[in-house]
Order: structure tokens, then C-alpha cells, then sequence
């Protein structure tokens, strides 16, 4: 019985995949890498996989994990090369090796958040958007679990934001705690619009760019 | 990624509806292409991509040397709102391109509820709407499927139809079409040279002329047109297209599973049927090939789950043998096998408790009446007894919940047809208590009813329909009457099929009526949330139609049908002898049993393969 774990890219078409969907696509996969998935028990034994961290719908990515088990000894060679066969356009397998990290020890996700104006990039907004993620306190509305609106200070959880902009889009290399609690760098938008409304973007783009351990080492 | 289309996904549900990339979808070289299609599907992707035809053309179109097929669905509601918003006409989903710009555009429809939602996906690309406001000969508006069997509410939009099974009458046609273009006919010389192809109707040459009562008078073809158009079928169906290597969608759609389809056409000659008249005669597909295809679709996709799929799949003659020579492979890769309806006889029954292995959830049997009497008169023939005994033999099996299926307002229905309905639910009832193994689990009986709605080529295509207020008293008499216990009762709303069955028989006065509902927002009204009766009684009545003349009329034996230039194989002398026997309460053996000479062993040679 070996856990293994997987490293893949999700992005362009592949981005609007939502979570419940993407397990399924994996599941239909693994198929074809002759691996024996372990199951649940019971009447209705589904597959054990997890993704680690799921990915908001919309979101690109270059690190995303799944987790799984199977019955067999491997050590994962050869297991992405069979799964890209088989994958939807925007989902690509790039390792998949013996789980040997507890998901505990992944503490940070570091992502590219594009702001997108059409008219052009506002004066200072680079300056200004730096002093904002620098802020001993951000509160944002965010919605519950229980769907009611909450007030959520989101500066504890900014690690780090470096902000450039060029013509029409302010690039915002941000850093932020991945669990416990997580924050969803999309929410940044929320913290522009209820701070600075002047600076609300267009659109806003994410791409998660690495995952980070404690000593900000990539996570894997 | 087109940028619009970006900007709108992050508000819309179900994004991933919109964007493609699916695993096999076919993507090609523009520059290496000389036919674009838009392949356009009336309904949600949900619904579009479970339907197996459109996989088949798909796959067919695909095929062709220099031809690109793409998919095209309807969006739902809140993205028709942002595309619209945002100045963004109806794109295709492998490429992301306008579809107005496109040789072709070809509806697959199979339900007229979904006539609005056509002339909606025309609007959304940028298309006139009529046929006669389209001088080019690109794009090409087509449309084929079950409920272009009449095609004359729709005649005016579209350029024509092609009728029955699409393998080879569509390579012919996007042929032709391809030859036209590079000679550089116009759309008229094209349209009159594609009518003499078989298959094909084209409207427009066609001269409907109309009694002073609104009847047809007379149906008259021009420019060499033929009288009588007969559907295409395919003849061998070890020879035709299974579209092995097909689409996965990366979001869940209604049939998400492998279709393998074991035969074509029914045997059983159910009176009220469209299905099982006009897709005569049955051709089977041979058990190896079949075995081959689950397989290798199997393997390709990845999918779990199989339906074995069919108009009546027990009466497929080797699927016995078939489920055991696939049982090794579904048994190491944890495979099921499902049948899509039940017939009510032992021998489904038993290959459904083997097919069932662990999940025993629920059955579904539609007895469609509630007497011998009326299942006689509909030709259903399946006995009370025969229910009962599935019944029986589920409950033992450890079955706890059963759906039962019927229709009110069949012909020559009475009050007692109707109160049958809730005698068999009580029987049901009773079958459980004497063969449940455990009580305590208690058990679920569903009874559901529906509205007939007579179709076009079929025994009942005379009928009328009975009236809403007569369906709605039907229903508050079975309400009342059904008291057992632990059935729960569902009956569908008549305002749909109302509308349905007068689309099913419509003429091209209605037209009118489907453009008139477009524009007052009639854009998806197969859905509940977005169908309006008020709507269509309010165009109705401003086209000065009367909906009652289609719905509720009793024809003449005689009447010239709308859709009698279109024919399924199946003799008219025949649907007549049917429509009498069913008055009579006279039933027909299967075409197993013995040739019932309803004519469509003509379109293969003379021997139907029962």
C-alpha cells in the first residue's frame, strides 16, 4: 500500500472546473495508470482522493496537490505520464511521488493577482495599494458558512505583497496564510473596493504560484 | 481565452458549461478546414451533451476530411443576460468563435418545447430568423431529430431539415453544400438540388394551401421537390458510427455515463408512442461489437457506468449473454451496468437484481394506464400481474422504493381508467407487505401522472387531447382517491404539454405564434423557471390563432395532415388500422410475435432483423 501524491497545473479552460467536478475527472482517470485506488467501505465505496487546498473556480494554478491511496507498492513513476492522456485542456500532471509530508506542514501560498483597468492604470495606485496590504487591519465582508456576512480581518493573513504596475494592470506578488484559516487572494478586491473604490478594478486575475512551508521552502 | 467571455464566467453559475476543453474534443486547424459547423443543441449543455445522437454526429462531421463540427448549447438564462450585456453573440465551444460566421448551423431537436429556444441561439448569433431573410448560402440553417417530424412550426426558420438517422444523409449534405460554395451556387439552385437528395425537406418548396375551416387543403412541392419525403435510417448497425473515443465534460452533466446502444426501433408497438414508430424497424448490433465498444469506451473515458441503452432494452435477443460475457471486465474495474426502463416481466426482473449488485435503491415501471382495458387500448401490453409479480419479486429482493409511471387523458379514458391508477398503487402496496423482508425500512411508492399529448405519426395522431380542465379534474379525482398510505402522488402541470401538443401538431401558421413568444422572452420554455403560459396565450391570440384547433380537434380520417410530406416508413393505412383496433380495444403482438405489415420493413429490403 503506498500514499502517493500528485503535483499538477490547472489553468486556462480547466480554471472553471469547480472542485466536486475536478475529483470526478481524476477519478475517471486513474484508470489508465493501472493503479488500484483504495475505497471506501460500505455500499457505495468511492475512491479516496483529496485536493490539498482546493483552488477557488476561476482561479489559475501552478501547484496543486492531490492526495491518494492505493493497494499496490509504487512510488509514483510514470503515473503522470499515463494520467496526461487523459486530462481535460488546463490540467497537467507534473509529478507524482510518495506522500511523505503531512498537509500540516504547508503554511503559505504565494500568488500573482492581476488588477485589470481598462482605462488605465490610476495615479500611484501601485504606492497606494502597497500602503493598504500594509495595514495593521483590513476588515472585509465575507460571507459565513452559515451565509450570513461577517466582518473578517484579513491583515494577519497577508504575509507579504510586493505591488508593480505597468499601463493598464497593477501586479500584486502576494503571499498569504494557506490554512487555518486560509485566505483566498480574490478577497483583496474586496479590501480595494471598501478602501480604496477609487482603485476598483476592471477584472481581477489569481494565479497561485507556489506553496510554502514554514521556511518558506516550496511545499511539496 | 476570449476576453468578454472571461470577464462574464465569474458570475454566472456553472461556468465550466461555456469554456470547452473537454477531453476528446476536437480541435483542428482553421486554415486547414473548409467547412466550419456549428452544431447546435436547444437546450442547456446538461441536456445537450447526455444526448447520444449528437455525440454520433459529432463524431461523424469530425470524421470528414477539411470539415470542423463544434458544439453549441443554449446559456442558460443569467449568461444569455451578460452576453447579451456585453455585446457577445453565440460562440462554439472548441473554438470560441461567432457562429454566424460559420457554413452551417444544424439543430438537433428532439422536443418542441425547444422551438423558441432555436429561434433564441438564431438571435444570440446574430442570424435572422427566417429563412427568408438569409440570401447566402452561408450560414446554412438546418435542423434534424425526432421532432422535426413535423417541422412546420419551425419551417420558416429553417433552410431544411434531414430527417431520421443523420450518419449518412449529413456527410451528403455538407458534401453538397461544400460543392455549391466552390462553385459558387446561389442558396436557391442549393436548396432545390438538396431536396432531391432522400432525407432531405426543404420548406420552402413546399406551397401550403388551407380549407376555410383551417384545415390543410393541399401540401404542393415545387421545382422538382418530391411529394413525399421518407427518413433516412442506417441499414447495418455493425457498420455504423459508435462514437467510441467520445466527449468527457469536465461538469457533471444528466447522462453521465458510457451509452452504448445495443438496437434501434421497437418492437413492442406502443399506440401513443413516436419513439416507437418512427424509429422502425428494429436493427440489432451485434453482441461482440457491442461487448467491443462498452470496453473500449470504457477505457477511454474512464466512466464507471454504462447504460445499456435502447427503446426497450430486455427485448434486445442475446443481453442475457451479453451482461455475461462483460461481466469480467466490469467486475475488475468496478464497472456497473444499468437499464434506462423496465419492462414489467420476469425477465427483467432477474437481469436487474444481477445488474444491481449492492445498490438497491429504486425501481421505475410505467404501467402508462390504470386498466387492462386502457393498457389495451394503448397496446401496452404488460398485465397487472406481470407488475405485481416485479413487485413482488423486488420487494423480496430487498427493494424498498418504487416509481410507477402513467399518463391521464389517454383515449377513450373514463373516470374508472383513472381511479385503476390508484387500485394498482394500493396492490403495489399490498405486494410489499406480503414480500418485504424487513417492514421497518418502511417503503416508498411514487405515483406519477402526466398529460398525453398525441403526436405526430403515431395511432393517436387524430385524437385530441382533453382539455386542461378536464386533465386538472381528473387529477383532483385521483388526489382524492388515492389513499394508501406511503404513495406519494406527483402530476405534472398541464400548461406545458397544452402547449406541447399543440406545437406536436402544428401547421406554419404557428410560425408566427414561436416568433411572437421569442420576442416577448419565450428563450428556454422546456424549463420550468422560464416557461410562461401567459406568454403564448397572449401571442396566440395576437396571430389570431386558436390553440384549441391544434390541441383539442379530433381530425378526420381523411384530413391532410400538416406533416404529410414527411414520411417515418410507417403507412398511414397502418396508423389508421391501429388508431381503430385501439377503439376497439384490440391489441397487436410484437413485431417479434408476427409482421404487423406497418411498412417500414420497406426502407430495408423487405426483412425487418426481429
Amino acid at each position: 500500500m503506498s500514499k502517493l501524491r500528485l503535483l499538477f497545473v490547472k489553468e486556462a479552460q480547466a480554471s472553471y472546473i469547480s472542485h466536486l467536478d475536478l475529483m470526478r475527472t481524476f477519478q475517471r482517470c486513474f484508470p489508465r495508470t493501472e493503479l488500484d485506488i483504495k475505497h471506501t467501505q460500505g455500499y457505495h465505496p468511492h475512491p479516496i482522493i483529496s485536493i490539498v487546498l482546493p483552488l477557488p473556480v476561476g482561479q489559475s494554478s501552478d501547484c496543486e496537490l492531490l492526495d491518494f491511496e492505493v493497494t499496490q507498492d509504487s512510488d509514483g513513476s510514470g503515473i503522470a505520464e499515463k494520467l496526461n492522456t487523459g486530462m481535460p485542456t488546463g490540467i497537467r500532471v507534473l509529478a507524482c511521488y510518495e506522500a511523505r509530508r503531512p498537509i500540516r506542514e504547508l503554511d503559505s501560498l504565494r500568488a500573482d493577482v492581476t488588477l485589470e483597468y481598462d482605462c488605465g492604470v490610476p495615479e500611484n495606485a501601485a504606492a497606494r495599494l502597497t500602503a493598504l496590504l500594509a495595514r495593521k487591519e483590513l476588515i472585509i465582508q465575507k460571507r459565513t458558512k452559515r451565509k450570513e456576512m461577517a466582518d473578517v480581518d484579513i491583515a494577519p493573513m497577508i504575509r507579504n505583497a510586493v505591488v508593480t504596475a505597468d499601463g493598464h494592470n497593477v501586479f500584486i506578488d502576494i503571499t498569504v496564510q494557506a490554512q487555518n484559516p486560509g485566505l483566498n487572494p480574490q478577497l483583496i478586491e474586496k479590501a480595494i473596493a471598501a478602501y480604496l473604490p477609487e482603485l476598483t478594478p476592471d477584472f481581477v486575475r489569481v494565479r497561485r504560484r507556489a506553496i510554502l512551508d514554514g521556511n518558506g521552502q516550496d511545499f511539496r | 481565452m476570449n476576453k468578454k467571455l472571461e470577464r462574464i464566467l465569474p458570475r454566472v453559475q456553472k461556468p465550466a458549461r461555456y469554456v470547452g476543453g473537454e477531453y476528446n474534443a476536437v480541435i483542428k486547424d482553421k486554415a486547414q478546414v473548409d467547412t466550419r459547423i456549428a452544431f447546435c443543441f436547444p437546450d442547456t449543455y446538461e441536456i445537450g451533451m447526455s444526448n447520444l445522437g449528437m455525440r454520433i454526429l459529432y463524431g461523424v462531421m469530425n470524421r470528414m476530411e477539411g470539415v470542423w463540427c463544434e458544439r453549441v448549447f443554449a446559456p442558460w438564462g443569467d449568461m444569455e443576460e451578460e452576453m447579451r450585456r456585453a455585446g457577445m453573440p453565440l460562440f462554439a465551444l472548441e473554438s470560441g468563435d461567432p457562429i454566424a460566421d460559420f457554413d452551417m448551423i444544424a439543430f438537433s431537436v428532439g422536443y418542441e418545447m425547444a422551438f423558441t429556444a432555436i429561434l433564441n441561439m438564431l438571435d444570440l448569433a446574430g442570424v435572422p430568423l427566417r429563412s427568408a431573410q438569409r440570401d447566402s448560402l452561408t450560414p446554412l440553417v438546418i435542423a434534424g431529430g425526432t421532432a422535426m417530424y413535423n417541422a412546420e412550426p419551425v419551417a420558416d426558420f429553417i433552410d431544411l431539415v434531414s430527417l431520421g438517422e443523420g450518419e449518412d444523409i449529413t456527410v451528403e449534405l455538407v458534401e453538397l453544400h461544400r460543392k455549391a460554395r466552390r462553385e459558387g451556387w446561389s442558396k436557391a439552385a442549393f436548396l432545390r438540388a438538396a431536396a432531391q437528395l432522400d432525407g432531405i425537406y426543404v420548406p420552402s418548396l413546399y406551397d401550403i394551401s388551407y380549407h376555410a375551416d383551417g384545415t390543410v387543403k393541399a401540401i404542393t412541392p415545387r421545382d422538382g421537390a418530391p411529394a413525399v419525403v421518407t427518413k433516412r435510417i442506417v441499414h447495418d448497425m455493425d457498420k455504423a458510427y459508435f462514437p467510441v473515443n467520445t466527449i468527457v465534460p469536465s461538469t457533471e452533466i444528466v447522462q453521465d455515463r458510457v451509452m452504448l446502444e445495443l438496437f434501434r426501433g421497437c418492437i413492442r408497438g406502443c399506440r401513443f408512442c413516436q419513439a416507437g414508430y418512427v424509429y422502425r424497424p428494429v436493427r440489432n448490433r451485434s453482441r461482440d461489437l457491442c461487448a467491443q465498444y462498452c470496453l473500449d469506451a470504457c477505457n477511454d473515458s474512464g466512466y464507471q457506468e454504462v447504460t445499456l441503452s435502447s427503446l426497450s432494452t430486455s427485448d434486445y435477443p442475446p443481453l442475457t449473454q451479453l451482461c455475461d460475457q462483460l461481466e469480467p471486465f466490469c467486475e475488475s474495474r468496478h464497472v456497473n451496468l444499468s437499464l434506462p426502463s423496465l419492462r414489467a416481466d420476469n425477465f427483467s426482473m432477474e437481469l436487474m437484481q444481477r445488474l444491481a449488485k449492492g445498490r438497491k435503491t429504486g425501481l421505475t415501471f410505467a404501467p402508462e394506464a390504470g386498466t387492462q382495458r386502457l393498457r389495451d387500448v394503448i397496446n401496452k401490453n404488460v398485465t397487472l400481474e406481470d407488475l405485481l409479480n416485479s413487485c413482488h419479486t423486488a420487494f423480496a429482493g430487498g427493494y424498498n422504493a418504487v416509481k410507477l409511471y402513467f399518463m391521464l387523458g389517454l383515449p377513450t379514458e373514463t373516470d374508472e381508467d383513472v381511479l385503476g391508477i390508484a387500485d394498482v398503487a394500493a396492490r403495489v402496496m399490498h405486494a410489499w407487505r406480503e414480500s418485504a423482508p424487513n417492514k421497518q425500512r418502511g417503503v416508498r411508492i411514487t405515483v406519477s401522472t402526466s398529460y398525453f399529448v398525441p403526436k405526430p405519426h403515431t395511432a393517436f395522431q387524430w385524437e385530441p387531447q382533453i382539455t386542461r380542465e378536464e386533465y386538472e379534474r381528473r387529477v383532483q379525482l385521483l388526489r382524492e382517491n388515492m389513499t394508501t398510505k406511503t404513495v406519494t402522488y406527483n402530476w405534472h402541470d398541464g400548461q406545458t404539454s397544452f402547449i406541447e401538443a399543440v406545437l406536436a401538431r402544428g401547421d406554419r401558421k404557428l410560425g408566427n405564434v414561436l416568433e411572437a413568444v421569442w420576442r416577448k422572452g419565450g428563450h428556454l420554455d422546456a424549463w420550468e423557471e422560464y416557461f410562461s403560459l401567459e406568454r403564448w396565450l397572449e401571442a396566440f391570440d395576437e396571430c389570431g390563432v386558436d390553440p384549441a384547433f391544434y390541441a383539442y380537434r379530433r381530425r378526420e380520417k381523411d384530413e391532410v395532415m400538416p406533416w404529410d410530406m414527411i414520411s417515418s416508413g410507417v403507412s398511414r393505412t397502418y396508423l389508421w388500422r391501429e388508431h381503430e383496433n385501439a377503439v376497439a380495444g384490440v391489441t397487436t403482438p410484437d413485431c417479434r410475435t408476427h409482421c404487423n405489415g406497418c411498412g417500414a420493413n420497406k426502407l430495408v429490403g423487405g426483412k425487418c432483423d426481429v
